[in-house]
């Protein structure tokens, strides 16, 4: 028997001896995406978050409502001037191979994620901390000029570049996990295979079989272990959401990450109380190119904006009952209260377009001179129904639209260059803050694939970053808000839903505005 | 015949060598690099990706490594699997993909033979049109329409078997993906094996067979068949390429994870090393197993044989 034979038959009896042996609370999780590592340094999307999540805990964590809440730390002071942390660690906290997590563990991982070598794709996401951005630039290159520091093994302190309010729910992001020093120094980019990874979260992964799935069994070692309800996870591969249903429906699945919309109502009569769709921290919007006659012209993506029918397309096109958006910052996003809106937001939806068709023709547009339009989107059903819908909106103002649909790739390579007149684009906040959807119009951001800019826009929220009070910081970026929709820099289409399916077995699922779920916090019925 | 394969062997390098340096050139002149979606990274991560896998350096540059790289046996890194390299993944997702193919393999062969067999015996009858409606539905239904009706019927309603995945590898989950792979080929086999057993069994050899009092079943097992499977055997080197490399479909709905799901994420992802990793994987499979359908070709043929 060869090496490779053995191994296969090793893999089927585990995942056997695994089946049988924790079959009554382990938790099967359809996941969607093959994750691209374990290394929550090299991640970037959801399905590699609800892995990560488990396996691995920061300073501070989540709770089923996504609260901050104590993780690593078991506590924490803030300087008056809110610019430095010092969080002090629990006590017995160790590592799944039972060695000691340290304020050191935490200092390494920080160094390792903004360490430009180590090119990690969200590093960004930690530049509030002292240095981070210039390390990661190259500008300095002695990596322990960065703000994270170890007093001593207990105590980590962490100084902020400027006060920064959202910093406690950054810290529960992937990037701001620790990693086990002593094995990432031994294995060097094996630390993360099967056999070699040790984690520090509530679970450790035990199975990893690409294109399939990602086994997690419970972390003794980790300080809560004996409170878990469930004994491990599987989170399965499979992006074929029609398929997923059909194995949910079977009982091979406990919880569906998505779901087709076109099956929601069926599943309201068949599977009541079981499909969650629930307001969810993202933005789908279209961009305009601002830098491309005549799309320059402020009115000409005004008109554009407000002949969006909004109210048709969560209910009616999508069938999930997306909100309509007339915002940029989603409602119920945290440090902001009730965002700005556009100022034609309750309008009739005939005054909507026949003012729409005003600032057409003032823009010089009309029935002898049509509006030549091309709308890009990334491939995908959902995203060609609402392009051709609202081409077909648009069509009553004279508006002439070419569909251009490409694969995801190339999409938004095109955007980055500015190819695109208009084009399909989303945002799911990775923080709980306003400014991370309000940082996507600033100036010369690689996000801002419409290209507006306006210096008054940029300042305020430069200022706003620099305000501490967070009131008077959320006025601020009310302003840049009210600014950007004024000037129509996008335009909002709908606020993202969450969409899970949950067995009734399975309790403690919490809907929540991230749309995370940690398996710590579910348990299962008999 | 050892002469003959080594020789079959050899002329199928330059084929190799032309279909590497086409997709390596092909993928590189796609729009969309590895790197690019929805987030699109800073420029300083972008620069020191690049660097790392070597797409910093000049394109012939770049392809010259991956040469050299190719002949030392390696495949490189995957793009978009950082824990695995683009031989781990290939390696991890044989087996899978082997099992169901095999199987899909015997399958098809022993209902298309059996099926296609009966159909020439009862040539024109009953049970040859019932057994010729059935299979088509095998020929005519793609397996993705396939695919979701068996998993609604066994899976769902019937529970007999499950609906996906491939759990512990026990034979209840790999039924429903075989059958689906198997069918089409099956109906195809049972085609050509009709045709092929009606005309062998119209020659003079079998009607002295058959003058000399041999009972049709005899007939059929012990003359006819064999000159009925050439045809047969013919269509068997394609038909296993495609079980091995085209069950992308089946692997997708079941959840299976093979490498046809690999290739085509790959592609979709621009992953340069794990798309040319499973083009030249393919490309040695199927040169070998037309090797050894031409090695059966010459054993059941006397005339290739001795060529």
């Amino acid at each position: 028997m060869n090496q490779f034979t053995k191994k296969f038959l090793a893999s089927a009896m585990l995942g056997t001896l695994l089946a049988f042996s924790a079959h009554a609370a382990t938790l099967n999780i359809h996941n969607g995406g093959d994750p691209q590592s374990l290394d929550p340094q090299k991640l970037s999307g959801d399905w590699e978050n609800r892995i990560a999540g488990d396996i691995f805990e920061g300073l501070v964590t989540e709770d089923a409502k996504d609260n901050p809440v104590p993780g690593q730390a078991e506590s924490w002071t803030i300087s008056p001037d809110g610019k430095v942390y010092t969080f002090k660690l629990r006590d017995g906290i160790k590592w799944s191979d039972g060695q000691p997590v340290t304020a050191g563990d935490f200092v390494f991982a920080f160094q390792r994620l903004v360490d430009p070598k180590n090119a990690a794709d969200y590093a960004y996401l930690q530049f509030t901390i002292k240095n981070a951005e210039k390390i990661n630039k190259g500008e300095i290159t002695d990596l322990s000029q960065l703000g994270v520091k170890a007093i001593d093994d207990k105590t980590l302190e962490i100084t902020l570049e400027n006060p920064t309010p959202y910093f406690l729910n950054a810290l529960m992001h992937y990037t701001a996990y620790p990693l086990p020093k002593h094995v990432v120094e031994a294995k060097d980019q094996d630390w993360v295979k099967i056999g070699n990874i040790v984690t520090n979260g509530p679970y450790k992964p035990v199975e990893w079989v690409p294109g399939s799935h990602v086994t997690t069994v419970k972390n003794d070692q980790w300080y809560g272990a004996k409170d878990l309800k469930i004994d491990g996870a599987k989170f399965f591969v499979l992006e074929d959401q029609e398929a997923a249903l059909k194995r949910y429906r079977a009982g091979e699945f406990d919880i569906l990450t998505d779901f087709p919309t076109d099956q929601y109502e069926w599943m309201k009569k068949n599977l009541p109380g079981q499909a969650h769709v629930a307001p969810f921290s993202g933005l789908y919007y279209y961009v305009v190119n601002s830098q491309k006659p005549p799309f320059s012209d402020k009115r000409v993506r005004q008109a554009l904006s407000m002949a969006i029918n909004r109210e048709v397309i969560g209910p009616q096109i999508l069938g999930t009952g997306e909100l309509p958006a007339y915002s940029w910052v989603p409602p119920g996003t945290a440090n902001y209260g009730e965002p700005a809106y556009v100022s034609w937001k309750d309008l009739p939806y005939k005054d909507k377009v026949a003012e729409a068709k005003k600032l057409l023709t003032e823009a010089g547009f009309g029935p002898d001179k049509p509006l030549h339009a091309v709308l890009s989107y990334n491939t995908n059903d959902n995203h060609k129904r609402i392009a051709v819908a609202i081409a077909s909106m648009w069509k009553p103002l004279g508006v002439d639209v070419e569909l251009v649909n490409a694969e995801t790739k190339v999409h938004y390579d095109q955007m980055q260059r500015g190819q695109v007149e208009i084009g399909r684009a989303g945002w799911l906040a990775d923080y709980n803050d306003p400014d991370n959807f309000l940082n996507l119009l600033v100036t010369g951001v690689q996000m801002n694939y419409g290209r507006w800019s306006n210096p008054d826009y940029d300042k305020l929220i430069k200022d706003g970053n620099a305000e501490t009070d967070l009131k008077k910081r959320a006025e601020i970026f009310k302003k840049a808000e009210q600014l950007a929709l004024d000037e129509s820099a996008a335009l909002p289409i709908y606020y993202y839903v969450s969409k899970n399916v949950v067995s009734p077995k399975v309790e403690g699922f919490v809907d929540n505005i991230q749309d995370i779920h940690r398996t710590r916090w579910l348990s299962m019925k008999e | 015949m050892i002469k003959y394969a080594l020789r079959r062997l050899l002329s199928t390098i330059p084929v190799m060598w032309i279909a590497v340096t086409a997709s390596f050139f092909v993928l590189r002149l796609a729009p969309g690099g590895p790197f690019d979606g929805e987030r699109p990274l800073p420029p300083v991560i972008l620069k020191n990706l690049a660097a790392h896998y070597n797409l910093d350096k000049p394109l012939i540059q770049q392809y010259l490594l991956y040469v050299g790289d190719l002949l030392k046996g390696d495949l490189g890194p995957s793009f978009s699997s950082e824990d695995f390299s683009v031989a781990q993944q290939i390696m991890i997702g044989l087996p899978y993909t082997f099992t169901i193919g095999t199987a899909a393999f015997l399958l098809a062969i022993l209902v298309g033979v059996t099926v296609g067999c009966l159909g020439a015996l009862y040539q024109n009858k009953t049970p040859d049109y019932i057994l010729g409606s059935l299979i088509l539905i095998g020929v005519v239904l793609p397996n993705f329409l396939i695919a979701p009706i068996l998993q609604l019927i066994f899976g769902i309603h019937l529970a007999w078997f499950p609906v996906g995945g491939w759990g512990d590898g026990s034979l209840k989950f790999l039924v429903l993906p075989i059958i689906v792979l198997a069918l089409p080929h099956a109906g195809r086999i049972s085609r050509i094996t009709r045709g092929s057993m009606i005309e062998v069994m119209n020659q003079n050899f079998i009607r002295t067979a058959k003058a000399k009092g041999i009972g049709p079943r005899l007939t059929v097992m012990r003359h006819a068949l064999k000159p009925a499977l050439m045809p047969v055997v013919s269509y068997l080197g394609p038909a296993a390429s495609y079980l091995l490399t085209g069950s992308l479909v089946v692997e997708s709905i079941f959840g299976l994870p093979g490498i046809g799901r690999y290739f085509v994420n790959a592609a979709l992802n621009r992953d340069y090393g794990m798309v040319l990793g499973t083009v030249i994987f393919y490309m040695v499979l199927i040169v070998f197993l037309n090797l050894l359908v031409d090695i059966a070709y010459a054993w059941l043929d006397p005339k290739v044989r001795n060529r």
